[in-house]
Formats: C-alpha cells, sequence, structure tokens
C-alpha cells in the first residue's frame, strides 16, 4: 500500500535560525551541570570504598574508582587526577561520555542498598576538571628517551592514548589525522551538550603536554601517507581509525536538499560558532537505531525541529542506543518508532519531502519487510546507520574480519610491526573508553616489541 | 502521652531538657526564646565578679565536620559572661518571674576565695532562682586565672567550694565537673563530701580544632595565634557516657543526682544518659547548630519511646542500664558469640572481609565457588565486633551468641554454661578460687 504523496510536500520547510540567541544558549549548554564543591564532597562521601571495588572491574580502563573519589573526599584534587589519568588519559572526556549506567555505575553495590549508585562520572568530571582548571606541574613525566619512534595513525581516543602511553616510556611519536583538529569522535563525534566549552581540545592539549608527541593534522592514511611507508619509516605503528565511512541505508537516494548523514549533522555542530546559521528541517527524520542517531536526533530538536522522529528497522532492544540514551531522546522531545524500514526518500523540486517506510517483522533469523508501508513527511533526513572502516589504505598487509582489523587481545595485527586498536579493531563495543584502553594496552605492548 | 515532667534536687521543669551554661543561656533575650521553644529550664551562663570580663572579638568557635558540612564535634573559647553582674542578676529575676515552670539555675564562677562566694551567694539567690551550678570545668581562658578547670582539676578545692556555697546558701548546689582529669570519680567524690546536691557532668575537653596547613597556625585563630578551646557536641559523648556511668556505679557516689551533659542532640542520646543515671540533661551544641526549636523534636521523641516501652515517667528510667556496666575483670569469659552476615541483604561491598583479612582475625571470605561471596568463618571468628561495625548495612551483619554445648568452631570445645570471668581465670597469676 502507497500512501499519496503529501499535499505539504511544497511547503517544505529547512532553514537556519529558528530560535532566538538565548534559546540556543540554553539549549546547547552543559546537559549535565558539573557538579559543585559541596555537591562533590557529599557524593564522594556516599562511596563505600570496596574491596576490589566491583566498579574498577567493570570500568574497561580499570580506573582506582575508591581511591579517586576518597581523594576528593581528602580534599587531594591532585592525587585524584592522578588516579583516573594514570588509568585513563582521556579520563576527562571518559567521565562525560561513558555510558556509565552499565559501567561503573551499574556495578557500584549502592544500587543493592539503595537503588542509587554514587556518581562515579560526575566525580570523575570533578576532579578531572578541577585538575585541569590547576595542573601545576606536569603529572607525569617521560621517561629517558629510547631512540625509537612510533607511527600513531589517528588523532582519536585510541590513538592519543598509544600516543601518550609510548611517550611516558620515552618513545618518540608521530601521530597523523586526516582532520583539520586531533580528537577524532571526540572532537567531531559527540553532542556538542555533552562536551562544552572546547573540552575535547583542551584535553588534547594538555595530553599532548607530556612532550614528544609530534601531531600531523590533515594527513590521511592512503592520500598523504601509506602503511607501507609506515613500517618503514618507523619503529612500530598504531593504527586508530576509527570507522570514517558511513554505511549506506540500501536504498536508492536522490539528489536532493536536505539529505544528510548524521555524523556530518554532528561534526558540523560541533564546529559551529552560531547555532542560528546551522539549517535543520521543521520535520526531521533520522533513520537509524545508534547513539549517533540520538545525537542528531536531539540536536535538531534543540535547533527548533518541531518533529523529529527515529525510525529504526527493529524492536527496541535491538537498538545499540543505551536505555539512558533512548530516555533522553524520548525526554527532549523524539518520537522513537520501531519495525520499519525505509523505502523511498520523497522529493519535490530537488528537496527530501518525507520517507515512505515498510513495516517489518522478525521471521526466523531475519528481518522481513511487510506490505504495509507509511510515509512520514520531513524536511530534513539524516542517516545514522552505522559507520564502516574505511579498508582501502591498508591493501592487504592487515587481516580483516567483519570489516574490522584483526588483533591479538593486546593489539598486535597480523604485520609485526603494526597495532591497532578503538572501534576499527575487531570484538569492540564501540566505547570511547575502550578505544582508551585499547591504545594504552597496545603502547605497553609496542614498548615491549621494540624495546628500549 | 509519656509525662515528661522532671524533679530535680525538687526542682520541678517540664521536660529534662535543660540548656546547659553556655552562649545560648547568655542573657533574657536568648532564654526567653528558649523557654517559648519549650526548654524545661536553663542553667544561666556562668556570672562572676565584677569588673566583668571581656571576650575576644574575634572567632570564639571552632567545629569538626563531616564531608557534608554537618557538625560531629565543637568547640569554644568563650569565656564567662561579659555582662555587670547586676545585668545579669536583674534579667534572671524577671525571667524567673515570668516562666514559673521552668527550671532556672545559675552558674557561679568566681575566685576560690571564701569572701568571693560569700558575697555573690546571696545576691544569686536573692533572684528567685531554682539553685546555682558551680562551674569547676572551663577548660580555656578562666582556668589561667585559677578558676574553672583549674579548680575541678583538685579534689580538696572542690569540696571547699562545695562547702562554702551549702554553708552560705540555701540552694541546692550543683557541681559541674571537668572531664579534663584521669579518673572522675575523685572530683565527684569531693563534690558529695563537700555537701553538694549533685553533679553535672561533663564540661568540654581541652582541644584543638585544627591546623590551617597553608598558614600553619592553630585553627580558628585569633589573628596569628589561637588558644586551646573545651571541646563538645557528638563526638564527645560516648566519654561523657562513661564519666556518668563511672559516678552512677561508685559505690561512693552511687545515687549522687546528675545532670547529663555531652554532645545531646537528639531524644535518643537524652534516654542513654538518663539510663546511665542522669536525671536531666544539658543541651548546648545542638542548641547552637539548630536552633532552640529542636528541643520539640527532642521531648517528641523521647514522649514516644517512652509510651512505646511503657514509662511513664523520666525518672522510671533513670539508672536502669548503670547495673550493665561493670569492671573488665567480671565480664564473662564463657560468653561466645560469632557473627552472622545475611545473604539476602549483603551488598557486597567486602569491607568487613579486607578490614577483618587486614587488621583482625581473616574470619570472613572474599570468595566462594569463584564469585565474590563474604561468609563468616566460624572457625577462626573471635566474635570481635569489627565487621558489625563497619557494614554499611543495617542488621545485615549481627552476633550469634552460642548456645551452652554447642562446639566453638574455632577452640573446638563447647560452650560451657557457666559464668566465669578473669578472676579465676587459669592464665591470670592472681587469680582466685572459684
Amino acid at each position: 500500500m502507497t500512501l499519496p504523496e503529501p499535499a505539504t510536500a511544497a511547503l517544505a520547510d529547512l532553514r537556519a535560525g529558528r530560535l532566538d540567541a538565548a534559546q540556543y544558549r540554553h539549549n546547547f549548554c552543559d546537559v549535565y551541570p558539573p557538579l559543585s564543591l559541596a555537591q562533590a564532597r557529599v557524593e564522594a562521601d556516599r562511596c563505600y570504598y570496596c574491596f576490589e571495588a566491583p566498579c574498577q572491574t567493570a570500568c574497561p580502563t580499570g580506573i582506582d574508582i575508591p581511591s579517586f573519589i576518597q581523594r576528593i573526599a581528602d580534599n587531594n584534587i591532585r592525587g585524584s587526577a592522578h588516579a583516573i589519568l594514570s588509568a585513563n588519559p582521556l579520563g576527562g572526556m571518559c567521565a562525560r561520555v561513558c555510558p556509565t549506567e552499565v559501567l561503573c555505575e551499574e556495578a557500584c553495590v549502592r544500587n543493592s542498598n539503595e537503588d542509587k549508585p554514587v556518581e562515579i562520572g560526575q566525580l570523575q568530571r570533578y576532579a578531572t576538571d578541577a585538575y585541569f582548571a590547576a595542573p601545576g606541574k606536569p603529572l607525569f613525566t617521560r621517561a629517558a628517551a629510547t631512540g625509537r619512534t612510533v607511527a600513531v595513525v589517528g588523532a582519536g581516543p585510541a590513538g592519543l592514548a598509544c600516543a601518550h602511553g609510548l611517550a611516558r616510556l620515552g618513545h618518540a611519536v608521530v601521530v597523523f589525522d586526516a582532520n583539520a583538529k586531533p580528537g577524532g569522535l571526540n572532537e567531531y563525534g559527540l553532542a556538542t551538550y555533552k562536551t562544552v566549552d572546547n573540552f575535547a581540545q583542551r584535553e588534547v592539549e594538555w595530553l599532548l603536554s607530556i612532550g614528544g608527541i609530534d601531531i600531523r593534522n590533515k594527513s590521511a592514511l592512503g592520500r598523504d601517507v601509506t602503511l607501507e611507508q609506515l613500517t618503514k619509516d618507523y619503529d612500530a605503528v598504531f593504527l586508530g581509525l576509527g570507522l570514517a565511512g558511513v554505511n549506506s541505508i540500501g536504498i536508492p537516494e536522490p539528489k536532493a536538499n536536505g539529505i544528510h548523514h548524521a555524523v556530518e549533522f554532528i561534526a558540523q555542530l560541533r564546529q559551529a560558532h552560531d547555532y542560528a546559521q546551522i539549517p535543520v528541517g521543521r520535520r526531521v527524520v533520522v533513520i537509524g537505531g545508534g547513539m549517533t542517531a540520538v545525537d542528531a536526533a536531539v540536536q535538531s530538536r534543540k535547533l527548533g525541529a518541531e518533529e523529529v522522529t527515529i525510525v529504526y528497522r527493529r524492536g527496541e532492544e535491538a537498538m545499540s542506543a543505551s536505555a539512558h540514551e533512548r530516555d533522553w531522546a524520548r525526554t527532549n522531545g523524539v518520537l522513537v518508532r520501531l519495525w520499519a524500514a525505509p523505502k523511498e526518500i520523497l522529493t519535490h523540486n530537488g528537496r527530501v519531502t518525507g520517507v515512505r517506510f515498510a513495516h517489518t517483522q522478525q521471521a526466523g533469523d531475519r528481518l522481513q519487510e511487510t506490505e504495509e508501508t507509511f510515509t512520514l513527511q520531513a524536511d530534513m533526513v539524516l542517516k545514522a546507520i552505522g559507520q564502516s572502516l574505511v579498508d582501502a589504505p591498508l591493501g592487504s598487509m592487515l587481516e580483516l574480519q567483519g570489516g574490522r582489523i584483526v588483533t591479538d587481545a593486546k593489539g598486535a595485527t597480523v604485520h609485526p610491526k603494526v597495532w591497532a586498536g578503538g572501534d576499527c579493531r575487531v570484538g569492540g563495543r564501540d566505547l570511547t573508553v575502550e578505544a582508551v584502553e585499547h591504545g594504552k594496552v597496545a603502547a605497553l605492548a609496542i614498548h615491549a616489541a621494540i624495546g628500549a | 502521652m509519656a509525662d515528661l515532667c522532671t524533679e530535680f534536687l525538687g526542682i520541678k521543669s517540664p521536660n529534662p531538657f535543660w540548656l546547659a551554661s553556655a552562649p545560648p543561656t547568655d542573657k533574657e533575650y536568648n532564654v526567653v526564646r528558649a523557654f517559648e521553644a519549650g526548654w524545661g529550664g536553663v542553667v544561666w551562663k556562668t556570672v562572676g565578679e565584677d569588673p566583668h570580663i571581656v571576650n575576644v572579638y574575634g572567632p570564639r568557635y571552632g567545629a569538626l565536620m563531616g564531608n557534608d558540612r554537618r557538625v560531629i564535634g565543637f568547640n569554644n573559647i568563650e569565656l564567662i559572661s561579659d555582662r555587670p553582674l547586676r545585668t545579669n542578676l536583674d534579667e534572671i529575676r524577671r525571667v524567673k518571674r515570668a516562666w514559673p515552670d521552668r527550671a532556672m539555675i545559675i552558674s557561679i564562677m568566681v575566685p576560690c576565695e571564701e569572701e568571693s562566694w560569700k558575697r555573690i551567694l546571696p545576691m544569686v539567690e536573692d533572684t528567685g532562682c531554682d539553685g546555682i551550678e558551680l562551674n569547676f570545668g572551663c577548660p580555656h581562658g578562666m582556668s589561667e586565672r585559677g578558676m574553672g578547670s583549674s579548680v575541678g582539676q583538685v579534689p580538696e578545692y572542690i569540696e571547699m567550694v562545695a562547702r562554702w556555697c551549702k554553708t552560705y546558701s540555701k540552694l541546692p548546689v550543683i557541681v559541674k565537673l571537668t572531664p579534663n582529669i584521669t579518673d572522675i570519680r575523685y572530683p565527684a567524690r569531693a563534690a558529695k563530701a563537700g555537701g553538694a546536691d549533685a553533679v553535672s557532668l561533663i564540661n568540654t575537653i581541652n582541644s584543638v580544632m585544627g591546623v590551617n596547613l597553608e598558614t600553619m597556625t592553630m585553627s580558628p585563630s585569633v589573628g596569628k595565634q589561637g588558644s586551646h578551646g573545651g571541646y563538645c557536641g557528638t563526638a564527645v559523648r560516648p566519654i561523657a557516657l562513661n564519666m556518668v556511668a563511672e559516678i552512677a556505679r561508685d559505690p561512693q557516689t552511687a545515687g549522687l543526682p546528675i545532670s547529663g551533659i555531652g554532645g545531646v542532640h537528639t531524644w535518643h542520646d537524652a534516654a542513654e544518659f538518663i539510663a546511665l543515671g542522669a536525671g536531666t540533661v544539658q543541651v548546648c551544641t545542638a542548641a547552637m547548630v539548630y536552633g532552640f526549636r529542636i528541643v520539640q523534636d527532642m521531648c517528641d521523641g523521647l514522649s514516644n519511646f517512652m509510651d512505646e516501652q511503657g514509662y511513664t515517667k523520666v525518672s522510671q528510667m533513670v539508672g536502669k542500664a548503670v547495673p550493665s556496666i561493670t569492671g573488665w575483670s567480671n565480664l564473662n569469659m564463657n560468653h561466645i558469640e560469632k557473627a552472622v552476615i545475611r545473604q539476602d541483604s549483603c551488598i557486597q561491598c567486602g569491607r568487613c572481609h579486607v578490614v577483618c583479612e587486614d587488621t583482625s582475625h581473616q574470619a570472613i571470605t572474599a570468595m566462594k565457588d569463584g564469585k565474590r561471596h563474604f561468609e563468616i568463618k566460624e572457625d577462626e571468628c573471635v566474635g570481635c565486633n569489627l565487621c558489625v561495625s563497619v557494614c554499611p548495612v543495617p542488621d545485615t551483619i549481627t552476633m550469634r551468641t552460642l548456645a551452652a554445648g554447642e562446639i566453638d568452631q574455632r577452640t573446638g570445645k563447647a560452650v560451657p554454661g557457666h559464668y566465669a570471668n578473669w578472676t579465676t581465670h587459669p592464665n591470670n597469676p592472681m587469680r582466685v578460687a572459684v
């Protein structure tokens, strides 16, 4: 069944400046305001300082959480920051973006006692913010120079963590990154309200302050450098490439205004100096079911879109956006529609006007489209159905599986001089904190392999 | 509804909660507000001879706080009343006349000379007050001038001054004791020997609240130097309870009326003092932290507790727990307990395990069948109660008393059914025959 083209198509409404300056400021401010000193002290006091703390076990980077919280409580901010950053050099960003409700805070024993965990993420942010505000002398120093140089490709969480680890061990590091600024997804891929005040760049600046790390922006693998050459020029290579490609939605995409990749929309917002300059549809349809879909949908609402709908082809439990993120989307007035797959993007006079979807159903192991369809009017369509590894620059040097690089537990690939970590590696959960752990562990493995 | 009316040395008050001699009872304005709020009585802030003393005009108080800034301990360096004696006496007369049902005790501190006491006592008595309290306790300032705790630290002086007061006044005499001594029983005995009608305790404890580590100056300080102050508040309560109990169970002072002081913040605290022999309680820090209306919560709680327990008068509770306190050598060595961890409410924090493992008897597991699991090892447990003391969940670790005849897994021996203490223990070189 096909519904007729909407009569309102001609009125397609995609424009910037829907809100006034105060509304933009309000909408894009810090989503979880930082704890005050008084709040941090009270919250820190709630930590039971558990034996072999379950929260620490649940943290992919193994931060000694009871210690960093105890150090907040006893007013030793430098010590608290050291406990965090020695295990996770991007602990400031992780405090903001980690899905703590399924990691440390899920493991907190307070859940059993009173159904309210210690706010570990917020405390971690408190400690790192307070430390970065007045860092004093360096927390970490470099070991004596080893004379070895390692190439890191990608200045995202994995690459930066690896670079920092290698620099601490006394190696020289050259980081190649395709973008204009370092940070990877921390800089380009997160909703603005999760990391305000240019925090991603401030964190990178701190991380680089250890010295010995040379960042080369706008240097893309395959365009400006080749993997083969890197393996010849450097003692080792770490690939923290992320997933730079975007998946196709699997139906023909007409050339029309208002159709965008969600990741580009998110990056545009992160780099914007003035939100009033960013166009958004009055009605927005976001296709996909992950964190990217949620970040794009919620930010559309915050730019002033009236109706925003996330459409996902399976049931809610299959969405990779966490329950917390799904709640966040709904709290922000986003409608989540399940069991529907895009069939056709509708356009009129070169502008998108809507999307026709087919209802889907589970048929055994397979997802099946039904004959029944419906159309959502849309002035803007955001595609958020996942990213993929751009594997062309890797040639045949590495083994891939399911489109990602195969490594051992420490990040070693089949090539003796190449390690990999972060989202580009097989077997991860696509978490920032996990990428940091990959980089950290790989740095130790590289150190062991290249000697000192 | 339980009757909270109290009669102490013949002095009646509508409840046992008196404000202690301290800043809250400094003048008419405060005391009237206190009575309006419901306090059963006050001990007027200590009066002395003219010319009146002066206080510092800088920090007089300091606090020990938890991370939520809840006051745990408190100290002060305020001296006795810094107003003319006549002003105080006129106000006391007016307030007592306006509030005849409330207890009005006047705290006095004058030099340790008979003439001084002989001179002030008639003036005090003339106000119509109900009794006097001799301030032999303040540990700061006045003690440097030979008064306050410097009197309270010498039993002979206590006895002497108490006798003067009984000689030159018809009023009931309460001697307020300083805890800054080694054995509280000696000053209490001296007070009794001098004819005092009651003792009140504890006064404050010598203390330095802290050090500002940036300036390396004690804190709080008056400019560049501070002076030790008197410590009070919740943190001192266990010390005060012990001293009250020591006096209550000392054969030489048993039955001597006691007004209990030291960290009373709730009805529960007050009931503990009463159970250990106090006929009334005196409060200061709670009022200084929360204001006077806190007395309403104290009265309400005490009344509800008494109703639940079937007490109709406060006097029925006085001293009821005193027989439960004894010397260590009277403790039953054949009484054996073991800790028990309730698995259904254990939240798995593991603190019981780590403190037992690190600091006690290695009697709690951390793991069972490869899983995090905390359970008592009865063959190691000595029943010390440490795990109970650190467990964050109420009623999750409890102590179980082994029945007579039950095998103690630690020793492999059956629990004897009879009482036996250290005095007859085989390991005691000084043992006596059973």
